[in-house]
């Protein structure tokens, strides 16, 4: 690990001022905040920050329900978002996707905004010495023609196949939500979250929109009240901290048996966080039946290209797809399904 | 004195390791340290054309930078694999510019914080001649070595095969594995004058010193090595790393003491690992199952210097009925690291392929897996036709089948499922030869009634202190706090390597005699010291016994191993009978519809290996290695980039091993079993046998879950997508 400053500003607007970009993502200064990601990429000088602005003490921590949208800080935790009610009751997909991801520990210190910025676990990317078109623009990208079983089959270009890691993203993406930014002055935005992230084209080194000043503050996800019959399904190596190897985030308005709404988040086969929307076209309407999940899933990976060791993830994630649709069809509400 | 023997006794160091107090050789405190970091190749083969070290040399507090330029003055110990020393590899490291496999130590930096050792190191610019490695199987420019001395040849194998009723042929693979001790590799040294005391994880601390003395170039009692405790050790730690020495002799130059953190991502590259392999297993068997025709060949992943092999196929060979045998075995040198030991280091990818097969020709004859294997027991070893000291293999197949419920087995694929869940069975035969190893041990008995055992072997966390306490307490008859262990010091009676299950059966052996000598003096009987009595008319105050035990198999010339810092380890009872310890494993996977996840939510072992000197830590030795079996089945892997030889999942997230919640119902069963032939203490080895063939019932059970026959390991969801 480099040398570099440590600074603590006392409010967000001083924060966004102090953080000092350089215009290459990972070469100016970072924010701080679980610091699972950051302070492991600079441990691996992958990411070598001059300075880290500490934004732990800086509040955004809260959520708060008001019966039709949930106000999340950025800083909430994984593990306090996993166990809120507001989390766990309106939107179990949310909840699941937290509780499925990473270990007790790192959901503990790692927070929201951080966790919809994790950065790849492309091996090629962490070496710090492969070609790499992210870590180091026009270098080329040995993961193409090298050990890529966990890496993304949809999203990708032929500069880069990083898989995003995440899963909160993958089901948060569902609910088109509002991320919340502060810049210098009063430049702060509000950024569809479908928007938020980018493809990686011939530019994979740029991961999203955001400026290198430009702090997320909180989330404004609006929840349907259908929202309550949603799933999150993570097909894994093992039973626990594994990343997906396929997920599907679903969230279903039924009427009856049939379809009037759905949403479908797709996790570990894709570039960025992933919503299959020609599925959902596909499934308005429909009866819900092994034959119409399994199309569903096919059309949500239609277009995937597979390399040498993740072929498997185009028939995984349409299988995963199906089971994450039959199961929250299944579903049992109570009264108010 | 009621019998402390077999007693579940809680470990005696437990209290010790949960509260931190245990101290590991990293924690150990030495004044005004310096720090190294190692810097290893980012090529998988090649020279070093330059190094530029200009940035390096600037961070400040770096006081050296090694590299081949500058090397420490380091003789080579000799490769152990060789027989030749205690060195995990044939060649020192920083010995000259070539790089022979990627994350080869190629520099070792040392500076007054870890930090800047850190920074530096990653500052340091190495300009290499690269060339093309040939790091994997199959990879253009590998060298096969057939090793036709190493192999067996019994009857006319082919022919018999050839004239067998039913036969099968069939081809197996076994992925790369590396250790991931939780405790991670270091090395401290510590100078004092001439002398100097080295904290390593070690689980051979008299290899250790002798392999240092002749790096250094100098007398072996200069060398205290101490491993008190050890993190894990799974065979990783058996042999001496090469950064041990460099870290020792930068210390002697630099005139303080240096301590060297291994990282993680190094640990899978700077010390040995499970190397890959491919088998070829061919059956001929009778109508009713029994066998005729057995035939094992392997291919072995090796360093392009070194040949290190396992051989399975001498074991494998042992199991069952047959008539007619042969083995093959063939080095295949590759731009990679030396191997070395790794728990059940033969057995475990052998008998996945064994194992694998006898489900195999089962499904062919249209038997009964367990019946195919019960049918094929023997009570003498099929090779040398000798008896077994004890044979208990269809015991352990009637106790485990009886609690896993086996007589609800039906053999039509899938014909278990439920819902969504595959759900399938399968067994398999676990086994280890047994082994002992020359070793010497003190014992004292003072007035007051306070015993010590001291031997420089160690405890692997497997119980050691806690048994060698058990023995000592129940022949003496004194109560087990007042027996008081001391164990991986090099300074202590001459132990042996913490490998080949041979630690309990040769010290324990060894403390028994000791004990009944101690009693001779004394006047007293066995378990019945009655200190006042005894030291009432003793001369002394205490009372203190040296002495060494060398399996008979070995004679009077086996006890030179004692003091030259080499190894002997035989096989038990010598030439008259064989020795070996049984297991039968039962496994059930549910394999889900929809994704293919593969689980395994239940999985039974019975195990006879002679005395069990502690239920309690025998049974954790048999459950941690079946756990371990789970994560060979379907988790571990070291993924090798064949264009560069690079480990592409050098990190405990990624290379994966099983967590809490895969391992649900975990069951072991302790085999009653008598021996009387295989050594004084009648003790079996049970390090090791826990891991074996739990990966071939697993790949049984995906087998009648699915219809998949997955031959090889690990076996992954990816795996079961075999028509999209």
């Amino acid at each position: 690990m480099k040398p570099f400053r440590y600074q603590a500003p006392a409010d967000v607007a001083a924060a966004v001022e102090v953080v000092e970009p350089m215009g290459l993502p990972g070469q100016g200064g970072a924010f701080l905040a679980g610091g699972t990601t950051i302070v492991d990429l600079m441990k691996l000088s992958v990411a070598s920050p001059h300075s880290l602005t500490d934004i732990r003490r800086l509040g955004m921590d809260a959520i708060r329900d008001d019966g039709g949208t949930l106000h999340v800080g950025a800083r909430t935790t994984m593990a306090e978002a996993a166990e809120h009610p507001a989390f766990r009751d309106r939107a179990p997909v949310l909840s699941d996707a937290l509780w499925k991801a990473a270990s007790p520990q790192l959901r503990n210190v790692a927070t929201l905004g951080g966790n919809v910025l994790q950065r790849t676990r492309c091996p090629y990317f962490r070496d710090g010495v492969s070609p790499c078109n992210k870590r180091d623009p026009g270098s080329g990208c040995a993961a193409i023609g090298g050990i890529n079983r966990l890496l993304a089959v949809l999203g990708t270009s032929e500069a880069c196949i990083a898989s995003y890691a995440g899963d909160f993203a993958n089901a948060l993406i569902l609910f088109d939500p509002i991320v919340e930014t502060a810049r210098p002055g009063d430049e702060g935005r509000e950024i569809p979250f479908a928007d938020l992230h980018v493809l990686p084209q011939d530019h994979p080194e740029r991961e999203t929109i955001l400026e290198d000043d430009e702090l997320i503050t909180g989330f404004r996800i609006p929840l349907p009240s259908w929202a309550r019959r949603s799933v999150y399904v993570k097909a894994r190596d093992r039973e626990s901290y594994a990343f997906a190897l396929a997920s599907a985030a679903v969230a279903l308005d039924m009427d009856g048996d049939r379809v009037r709404e759905a949403r479908l988040g797709l996790g570990g086969v894709a570039a960025t966080p992933w919503r299959a929307r020609e599925a959902e076209a596909f499934l308005r309407g429909k009866t819900l039946n092994e034959e119409t999940a399994l199309e569903a899933g096919r059309l949500a990976m239609e277009g995937a290209q597979g390399y040498a060791h993740n072929a498997f993830k185009i028939p995984l994630g349409r299988r995963t797809v199906a089971k994450g649709l039959l199961d929250a069809a299944a579903m049992d509400l109570g009264d108010a399904g | 004195m009621s019998d402390n023997i077999g007693k579940p006794h809680d470990r005696i160091d437990g209290r010790l390791k949960v509260t931190g107090a245990a101290r590991y050789a990293a924690d150990f405190a030495v004044p005004n340290p310096l720090y190294a970091h190692l810097v290893v190749s980012t090529v998988g083969k090649g020279r070093i054309a330059g190094i530029d070290e200009a940035a390096a040399r600037a961070v400040p507090g770096v006081r050296e930078i090694y590299t081949h330029r500058n090397q420490p003055d380091l003789q080579p110990a000799g490769f152990f694999g060789a027989g030749a020393g205690q060195a995990q590899q044939g060649w020192r490291p920083l010995a000259g510019p070539d790089v022979r496999f990627y994350g080869e130590i190629v520099g070792m930096v040392v500076a007054e914080t870890l930090l800047a050792a850190r920074e530096a190191a990653a500052e340091l610019r190495f300009d290499y001649e690269a060339q093309d490695p040939a790091a994997v199987f199959g990879a253009s420019g590998v060298e096969p070595e057939p090793l036709p001395d190493r192999t067996l040849s019994v009857g006319d194998a082919d022919r018999a095969l050839s004239e067998a009723a039913t036969s099968i042929a069939r081809s197996y693979e076994t992925a790369p594995n590396t250790h991931n001790a939780m405790e991670l590799f270091a090395t401290t040294a510590h100078w004092e004058g001439e002398d100097v005391t080295v904290y390593v994880p070690s689980q051979w601390v008299k290899g250790f010193q002798f392999g240092l003395a002749t790096e250094l170039g100098i007398d072996e009692r200069r060398i205290r090595v101490r491993s008190p405790y050890v993190g894990g050790g799974f065979g990783g730690k058996g042999t001496l790393f090469t950064f041990t020495g460099l870290v020792t002799a930068a210390a002697r130059r630099l005139g303080r003491p240096v301590k060297l953190y291994v990282t993680r991502e190094q640990g899978f590259t700077v010390a040995s690992f499970r190397a890959e392999t491919e088998q070829d297993v061919k059956i001929g068997a009778a109508p009713d199952g029994l066998i005729s025709a057995f035939i094992h060949e392997g291919r072995e992943l090796t360093s392009r210097p070194d040949t290190y092999v396992v051989n399975g196929a001498e074991n494998t060979t042992r199991m069952y009925h047959a008539t007619d045998i042969r083995t093959g075995l063939t080095a295949v040198h590759a731009d990679r690291q030396t191997p070395g030991f790794m728990r059940a280091p033969p057995e475990t990818p052998y008998f996945f392929a064994l194992e694998s097969a006898m489900d195999e020709l089962a499904r062919e004859l249209d038997m009964d897996p367990v019946e195919l294997r019960i049918r094929n027991d023997v009570d003498r070893d099929p090779v040398r036709g000798v008896p077994f000291t004890s044979r208990s293999l269809v015991e352990c197949f009637r106790q485990a089948g009886e609690a896993f419920g086996w007589s609800d087995y039906t053999p039509a694929i899938g014909s278990m499922s439920e819902g969504d869940e595959l759900i399938g069975w399968g067994v398999a035969t676990s086994t280890y030869p047994t082994q002992m190893s020359p070793c010497a041990v003190r014992v004292s008995v003072d007035m007051s009634g306070e015993a010590q055992v001291q031997v420089a072997s160690h405890d692997v966390g497997t119980g050691a202190y806690t048994v060698l306490a058990q023995a000592a307490s129940q022949r003496l008859g004194l109560p087990m706090e007042r027996i008081h262990v001391e164990l991986g010091d090099s300074r202590l009676p001459p132990g042996t390597i913490a490998g080949g299950s041979v630690s309990t059966a040769s010290n324990v052996s060894a403390v028994e005699i000791a004990c009944d000598r101690i009693l001779e003096k004394l006047g007293a009987r066995r378990g019945a010291l009655d200190l006042e009595a005894a030291f009432g008319s003793f001369p002394q105050t205490a009372v203190e016994e040296y002495v060494e035990w060398v399996p008979s198999a070995l004679g009077s010339g086996g006890r030179g191993s004692l003091r030259n810092g080499s190894v002997r380890i035989v096989g038990g009872a010598g030439e008259e009978y064989a020795a070996f310890a049984f297991g039968a494993q039962f496994a059930e996977v549910r394999v889900n519809r929809w994704t293919k996840e593969i689980r395994v939510p239940r999985l039974v072992g019975a195990f006879a290996a002679g005395r069990i000197m502690n239920e309690k830590t025998a049974r954790s030795q048999y459950l941690g290695g079946m756990v371990w079996g789970v994560g060979h089945a379907l988790h571990e892997a070291t993924e090798i980039d064949p264009r560069t030889g690079a480990v592409m999942n050098d990190n405990i997230s990624e290379y994966l091993v099983p967590v809490n919640a895969d391992i649900r119902q975990l069951d072991a069963i302790l085999v009653p079993e008598v021996d009387d032939k295989v050594n004084p203490a009648g003790v079996k080895g049970i390090g090791e046998i826990g891991i074996v063939g739990t990966a071939a019932a697993i790949a049984n059970a995906v087998h009648h879950a699915t219809g998949v026959r997955v031959r090889k390991t690990p076996i992954r969801l990816d795996d079961l997508f075999t028509d999209a």
